[in-house]
């Protein structure tokens, strides 16, 4: 073809910006030197009232102080042990029942039933009933955690069993699979992303219910130092607290991810 | 081993899909069953293999199946069914897993299938590295693996392109030399239907009913892609069912 004189060429602008940001670990932790930086700043200048809002350095200075008494650790260790006693024994359960309800008709309606009524119970509500089953210690912490875990991850379990290509069981059936090498084979595994998520849901609702707990029946452990130290005005030690539990959301969702990742290695 | 399926009637809801169909498969005989889109072709094959249960009628083998066969009734699907968790040796030895024999022997029964269909270097790949057509060579490996003696094919070859499925076709052919399988072959493309087929049963369109049967009686190995005797039976069959596909074609999805 020729082209006619005079006629302008003109190239197509692109139009393809499809929104798909991309990872940069860097720029992740970047982000929160730079807020930390703001903060320890708005202190130097004076923005800030020391007592009221103390600055970084004053918060990670009290935080090393209660690491070299050691009585951070013991904060921390009791901490631990109901976050994950608790968070171990719901999403166990939930992940279970969850299979259940995805699974059989029988467990299906009642179980669904089940959760929709008792899901939207703040589960802190419940604790003063817990302390009365389980006492004050420690069986009234784990009862919350674990309940509070327990129904998104039957949530998100059951409607992973669901999304899992029906298509896939009937292939195991036609080649005679036992229904137990089905769920194993094929419907945990096709269901483990959706179940994963869910776990990642479960784990932030247990630090708050964590919190909230040790918050109202615990001397040790780091929701009642970030009490006691608000008691006293001492804001910097309350600041280190919520650091620490900040630190801590994090490392559990780097675990969880690193497990999807390792899981989910033929995605 | 024969499979006969007769007098079958299927209903979805108030959707009549089969009526009254009867379809037989003689030891080695591979049975071609072509009709319109959505006259009931797959749900019939699942009735022969028995995952789903016909609203009346029976579906019965006659004869043993060889000692050797783990899962008589065998299907490969359209959409290939892989587990994508799985590697391709993975996805092979899924069904031998069920049976307890030495691990020796299931790793050589997993080599020799993925040989036959030309995976040997694949054993590690996942499912997702590979093209539509090394899936479904999969997806006939597993079969093969478990040692079949009748074959179910749900339009094995429809989700590839053309010239994949005329390798994929050249395997079946091979595959069938032995004449020890016997196979039912659903497909919607007439072609396939005379390249492969001892014969061929003619769905109507929904609710499926066997409109006629074709005897093919020249020997698979002789028949070349695009033989003018080919192309004439396969016009034929086109005009046996060009208005039901037309009218299927015009119906309105459920
Ligand atoms: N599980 C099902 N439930 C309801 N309707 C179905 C189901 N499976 C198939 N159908 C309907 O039955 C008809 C025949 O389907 P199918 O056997 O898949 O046809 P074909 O394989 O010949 O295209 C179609 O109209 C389809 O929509
Ligand atoms: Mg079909």
């Amino acid at each position: 073809m020729t082209e006619p004189a005079g006629l302008t060429t003109k190239p197509v602008t692109f139009r393809g910006d499809l929104f798909l940001p991309r990872t940069r670990r860097v720029a992740g932790a970047a982000a929160l030197v730079a807020l930390v930086a703001f903060w320890q700043l708005a202190s130097s200048v004076g923005w800030l009232d020391p007592v009221m809002a103390p600055s970084p350095r004053e918060v990670f200075g009290s935080l090393f102080a209660l690491a070299r008494s050691g009585e951070l650790a013991g904060h921390l260790a009791a901490s631990l042990g109901r976050l994950f006693g608790g968070f171990a024994i719901g999403a166990t359960a939930g992940v279970g029942f969850g299979l259940a309800v995805g699974l059989f008709s029988a467990v299906r309606s009642p179980g669904v039933a089940v959760v929709s009524a008792l899901f939207p119970i703040p589960k802190i509500a419940l604790l003063p009933l817990f302390i009365l089953w389980f006492g004050i210690g420690e069986g009234s912490k784990l009862a919350t955690i674990a309940f509070g875990s327990f129904f998104p991850t039957v949530v998100a379990t059951y409607g992973a069993v669901d999304g899992v290509d029906r298509s896939l069981v009937r292939m195991g059936r036609s080649f005679g699979l036992s229904s137990w090498s089905i769920v194993r084979k094929i419907v945990l595994p096709g269901a483990l992303p959706g179940i994963l998520s869910g776990l990642r849901i479960a784990s932030s609702i247990s630090i708050v219910l964590l919190v909230a707990a040790e918050m109202i029946g615990a001397n040790r452990g780091i929701g009642a130092m970030v009490l006691a130290a608000g008691n006293l005005m001492q804001s910097d030690r309350l600041l280190g607290g919520v650091v620490v539990l900040s630190l801590l959301g994090l490392a559990i969702a780097g675990l969880l991810g690193w497990i999807e990742r390792k899981l989910t290695a033929w995605r | 081993m024969k499979l006969a399926a007769s007098n079958i009637t299927h209903r979805y809801g108030p959707l009549p899909v089969l009526d009254d169909v009867s379809l037989g498969v003689a030891e080695g005989e591979v049975v071609a069953v072509v009709g319109p889109s959505g006259c009931g072709k797959s749900t019939l094959l699942r009735i022969l293999g028995g995952l789903e249960r016909p609203d009346a009628g029976t579906v019965a083998t006659e004869g043993a199946a060889p000692a050797r066969s783990l899962n008589p009734i065998t299907y490969v699907f359209q959409d290939f069914a892989l587990l994508p968790w799985r590697t391709v040796a993975g996805n092979v030895r899924l069904p031998l897993e069920e049976h307890t024999m030495p691990e020796s022997e299931r790793d050589a029964v997993v080599r020799d299938a993925l040989n036959r269909t030309g995976l040997g270097d694949f054993a590690g790949a996942w499912p997702r590295q590979l093209s539509g057509g090394m899936r479904q060579r999969v997806g006939i490996a597993r079969a093969l693996a478990v040692r079949p003696a009748i074959l179910l094919m749900d339009e094995p070859l429809s989700a590839l392109d053309g010239q994949t499925r005329e390798l994929l076709m050249d395997d079946l052919i091979a595959l069938h030399a032995s004449g020890e399988l016997s196979t039912v072959y659903v497909t919607h493309n007439l072609d396939e239907a005379v390249r492969l087929a001892d014969r061929i049963v003619v769905l109507s369109r929904r609710p499926g009913r066997v409109r006629a049967e074709v005897r093919l009686d020249r020997p698979r190995g002789e028949r070349r892609a695009g033989d003018a005797a080919l192309v004439a039976q396969a016009r034929d069959l086109w005009e046996l069912i060009r208005a039901d596909a037309a009218a299927a074609d015009r119906e309105l999805a459920r």
